[in-house]
Order: structure tokens, then sequence, then C-alpha cells
């Protein structure tokens, strides 16, 4: 097994609130710069940027796991991670026919719809930062029925993580991982009485957040699958990182 | 004033735990953070929130809560009632919004939490 570095939680300027120098082009050369093999495209409540990230990453042999994080009707923010573009597109129609609204470019910020340069293709006006109406376990089984994975996100955040907005994670829920965040190490956790696998990751919305927070994962070679086995800590693949 | 008083005057739908309506209230909750309500709401409180979650009622559960008043016209879910039912926790639910039902409460004497 090989060690592979991966921030799996990345936005893109298709989020109202990431920067608009967040274009496919300039994260895929950021994460390059700071040594990172894997990284996770995933905006408010769409995947309509990661088409161009995969483009921009494919002259630096760079592997993106295409996804969105997804906002439950509680408002927990689930991150979703698939391994091909069709289960992608798939579950987001299902989100965007229960996701209601408009975005007000000057509330929330502009919803860049771009190309691998960075060039404007289009403008989203669905109001991605709103909560989609599905419970957050109708949530988990839909990514599921699309074959991927569901990570809790930064659950040590006060606002919009699944333990602010229910108090705790509810049994048999089914999620994949849960992320912490940076700043994992100020909130401490009893983080074995959780019983799932732990990442964390950037969930950077401007550039010089990109992969200054990653996992390492050992792998066989940078794909879904194999990030996959990892999580399930099979075939020896496995997760590095102890937050305890 | 108990559950029973309030569901009456405040025009709420008892859905679960209608044994317990003569449960006396030690005053009221308003909060859709979880989170938060496991930390500050106090034992024998009406809690009201837009949350419709299975949770609700472990948290009202863990802090001894009067009673739960789901608002703004939102149901519970399935799961939600049963798990309600099985651990007897009341669960009411009203039209009214938040703030509306807070204020109702605040004028028949129900009060916050003393900080």
């Amino acid at each position: 097994m090989k060690p592979f570095k991966a921030d799996l939680h990345i936005h893109t300027c298709l989020s109202p609130c990431a920067d608009l120098m967040m274009t496919p082009k300039a994260i895929v050369r950021e994460a390059q710069a700071k040594d990172i093999d894997i990284i996770g495209i995933c905006d408010h409540n769409s995947g309509e940027n990661v088409a161009a990230v995969k483009k921009a990453a494919s002259k630096y042999g760079m592997t993106v796991l295409g996804g969105m994080e997804i906002c439950s009707r509680e408002e927990a923010h689930i991150l979703a991670l698939f391994d091909n573009e069709a289960s992608l597109e798939k579950t987001q129609e299902i989100i965007w026919e229960r996701l209601s609204g408009e975005n007000d470019p000057t509330a929330f910020g502009e919803q860049v719809i771009a190309d691998e340069e960075g060039r404007v293709l289009g403008i989203n006006h669905k109001l991605l930062t709103g909560a989609v109406d599905l419970a957050v376990g109708e949530i988990v089984d839909l990514v599921h029925r699309y074959r991927g994975l569901a990570i809790a996100s930064h659950i040590d955040k006060e606002a919009f993580s699944i333990i602010s907005q229910l108090g705790f994670i509810p049994e048999g829920l089914g999620l994949d991982a849960l992320e912490v965040s940076g700043n994992y190490k100020l909130h401490p956790f009893n983080y074995d009485s959780y019983r799932l696998p732990f990442i964390t990751s950037s969930d950077a919305h401007f550039l010089h957040d990109v992969g200054k927070i990653y996992t390492k994962f050992l792998l066989e070679a940078a794909e879904f699958s194999e990030i996959s086995m990892a999580l399930k800590g099979i075939s020896n693949r496995a997760i590095d990182f102890y937050p305890n | 004033m108990n559950l029973r008083e309030i569901a009456e005057k405040l025009g709420l739908e008892v859905i679960t735990g209608k044994t317990k309506l003569d449960c006396p209230i030690s005053g009221g909750y308003a909060s859709d953070l979880l989170s938060d309500v496991l930390a500050n709401s106090r034992e024998g409180n009406v809690w009201i929130t837009i949350q419709a979650h299975p949770n609700i009622v472990a948290i009202a559960a863990m802090k001894g809560l009067c009673g739960v008043i789901i608002a703004n016209g939102r149901v519970p879910e399935e799961e939600t009632i049963k798990k309600a039912e099985s651990e007897n926790i009341a669960i009411m639910t009203s039209k009214k919004p938040v703030f509306e039902l807070a204020g109702n409460l605040y004028a028949l004497g129900v009060g916050g939490i003393k900080k």
C-alpha cells in the first residue's frame, strides 16, 4: 500500500459562499502545489463544476472525486461522493426536485458554472445555499442508491453539522464516515464512541485553503473504489488519520 | 400550568403522549438546534421547534421535558411518532410559527429558563 493525500471537501466558484477565484484550474494547481493526490469537489447542492475540475486535473494526473455537499431538511450537511458523473447527475436531479428558492447574489454570492480554464459557462439561479426537503436518512439512502459515499460534514462545527442540528448521530443511519474540520483538536470528541471512520478535509472556500487540511489514505491507487475500501477498512486499505 | 391546559388554550393537536398531559410545565424553551436544546433546556420545559426528526424524542427523554410542540404546520416523521409512542413522550403540533407560540405561552404565564 502507498500513502495518498486526499482533500475530499473543496468548494468551487459555484458555491455562493466560495471565492470567485475558486476556478477549476486554480483549484487543481493549488492542490498540485501542496502535493495532494486526490481532491473531492463538493459544492452546495450541485455537482455542475465537477466535470470541469476533472478536465483541468487530467493534465496533472490528479484524481478528482465528484460530489456535492447536500443540506438536509434539518440543515445538516452531508458530503456525497460518487464514482462516476452519471450517478452524480441522477442524484443532483432528485436533490433539485426538493430544492426551492432562487439565489440572491448580493446576499449570498454568485454561483458560477465554469469550464476548466475558469471561463463562465453560466450562472445557477437556484438557492444552492438552501435546505433540501429530504431528511438526513433519506439523503444517505439516496446517495447509497447511486453507490456513492455519504460522509457527515464537519461534525465538530457549531452550525450545519449533524451534531449541532440533531444533538447526536441517529443510530443506524448508515453513514460511511464522519468528517471533522481542521479545528478538531480544539474540541475533543470521544471519537471511538461513534464506531465510524473519521476523515478531515479543508472545506476550502478560498484558494489558499485548498489542500491545507487533508486525510492520508493507504491505497493501491488513487481511485474512488480504493477510498471506499479504506473507509470500510477492507483489503488492507486504510485511513491514516487518528484524531485522538 | 400543565400540558393539557396549554394544548386547549393554544389549540394544539396532541399527536402522542396523551397520558402525559398532566405534566406540570416548569417553563418554555424554543430552538431548532438540538445540541442547544440538549445543553440549555430544563427539566419540565415545554419545547417549541420546527425540527421533526426522531432525535427530538431522544432529546426530550434525556432532558426530562414535559413535551414538544412542533410548530409552523410541520408534521412529525413516522419514525418520530413511533419513538414517541414507545417512550411515552408528548408531541403536539401547531400551525402557528415558533414566535407566536412562544408569545402565547408567555401570555399564559409560562416563563423562560432563568439565567
